[in-house]
């Protein structure tokens, strides 16, 4: 049987993403995000998962306003890198696991998500630069990724509440996929910013601290957040972090917080990171 | 028929894309989706006027990209991630594009996110901004 053993939250900023790929991880300023992620990094090279699950959002790279899909997953063989304007990132195309994706998307229409299939997508930062952060720089990609794309572009996004519910049908597809595979799951965007118009800028410290505090804990409470709530506290951006909520869902109800790293600013953004592991249930830890 | 209120036009500075200025704004998004390509760019800047006729522009929406009001761009229906496009095409990148919709200059802006960003005390809704 698969199942899920860990859970990432980061934020995607595209600038983190040229940073990265123009050499600039030592410059002070890029020094104080990337070295927030060099725990998780080992921990994912210790955690050596068998798939990866990227819940993330598009750009206007692959969905344009010509199809706006609220909840899309990758069923492809392979990704290929976008091109979203300066030339596409220089990574390694992102290798799919068909199989699997195919599996979740019969078994969460069935428990009535209805979400779309896709079968050929470019991918952009929102999904590349969360994979460099945790993956580094690789020649080629450990493990292969099943995207999900949300619409978080055109208001109005899925609820956090749809969010959370999505992620525990996703924990459930996956757990019956008869191939003992392990999973990793990320929820990627966020935290506070706001990039659009005269309020652009926005950070909320005190917000994002309280969402990565619950993210653990209390995460019901988190489901009931209004979107005119996440947009008036964390900025008109700061919705991506409903895509946070499918994450901590797939994980189960109980959590162990393994690392948590926050910066202000990269670029218009609160960097936030968070790495969960599902508990083990007190007969699972005997049978291990 | 003129926009139905929403609960999110009372946040301050804030151009919600919501599916109604999706609707609006069709013909501007994807006139900035079409600089994705480099030849469109090259013929964009080549006659600007001329490259918009091949779009559904409102005059308005015309107005607004010929003079780079950015956050008109946004009233109107167009979304960062599309007008960030003609930013690129511009030379700009989004911090630069961010400073010019705030009226400040991008030295100002990047120091206010280096201290921390601009606060949401003040900035939460437009009768706080009033009475702040």
């Amino acid at each position: 049987m698969a199942r899920i053993v860990g859970g990432v939250g980061t934020s995607h900023v595209p600038a983190i993403g040229a940073a990265f790929d123009q050499g600039k991880t030592e410059e002070p300023y890029w020094k104080r995000v990337f070295s927030g992620y060099d725990k998780s990094k080992q921990w994912m090279k210790d955690l050596n998962p068998d798939v990866a699950i990227i819940v993330y959002n598009d750009h206007a790279s692959a969905f344009s306003v010509e199809l706006i899909p609220t909840f899309a997953l990758g069923c492809a063989e392979e990704y290929p890198i976008a091109d979203e304007g300066w030339g596409p990132r220089p990574v390694p195309t992102v290798p799919g696991h068909s199989e699997l994706a195919a599996h979740i998307a019969q078994s969460v229409i069935l428990d009535e998500f209805d979400l779309t299939v896709v079968n050929k997508m470019e991918v952009d930062h929102g999904m590349t630069v969360p994979m460099s952060l945790l993956f580094g720089k690789v020649d080629k990609w450990p493990c292969p990724v099943i995207p999900l794309a949300v619409n978080v572009v055109m208001f109005p996004p899925p609820t956090g509440h749809r969010c959370f519910m999505l992620g525990k049908a996703i924990k459930k597809a996956v757990e019956s996929y008869p191939e003992d595979l392990r999973v990793v799951i990320f929820g990627t965007g966020g935290l506070s910013h706001q990039i659009s118009g005269p309020r652009a800028g926005l950070i909320n410290s005190e917000w994002d601290k309280n969402f990565l505090d619950k993210l653990s804990v209390d995460p019901v409470s988190l489901t009931k957040i209004r979107h005119v709530d996440y947009m008036r506290e964390a900025g008109a951006e700061g919705i991506e972090m409903v895509m946070w909520l499918i994450m901590r869902g797939a994980l189960g109800e109980e959590v162990d917080e393994k690392y948590r790293f926050y910066t202000v600013p990269a670029s218009n953004t609160a960097v936030g990171h968070i790495i969960l592991e599902p508990k083990q249930s007190a007969s699972a830890a005997k049978a291990a | 028929m003129a926009r139905i209120e929403q609960e999110y036009d009372d946040i301050p500075g804030t151009f919600v894309f919501d599916a109604e200025r999706s609707r609006e704004g069709f013909g501007i998004n994807m006139f900035c989706m079409s600089l994705m390509k480099k030849e469109n760019r090259e013929a964009f800047k080549a006659d600007e006027a001329k490259y918009l006729d091949k779009f559904k522009l409102t005059p308005e929406q015309r107005e607004a990209v010929l003079n780079r009001q950015w956050n008109r761009m946004l009233e109107l229906g167009a979304n960062i991630y599309f007008t960030a496009k003609l930013g690129a095409t511009d030379g700009l990148s989004f911090q630069q594009i961010a400073a010019i919709m705030t009226g400040s200059t991008q030295e100002q802006y990047a120091q206010m996110m280096l201290d921390g960003g601009r606060s949401v005390k003040g900035n939460r809704s437009k009768s706080e901004q009033k009475n702040g």
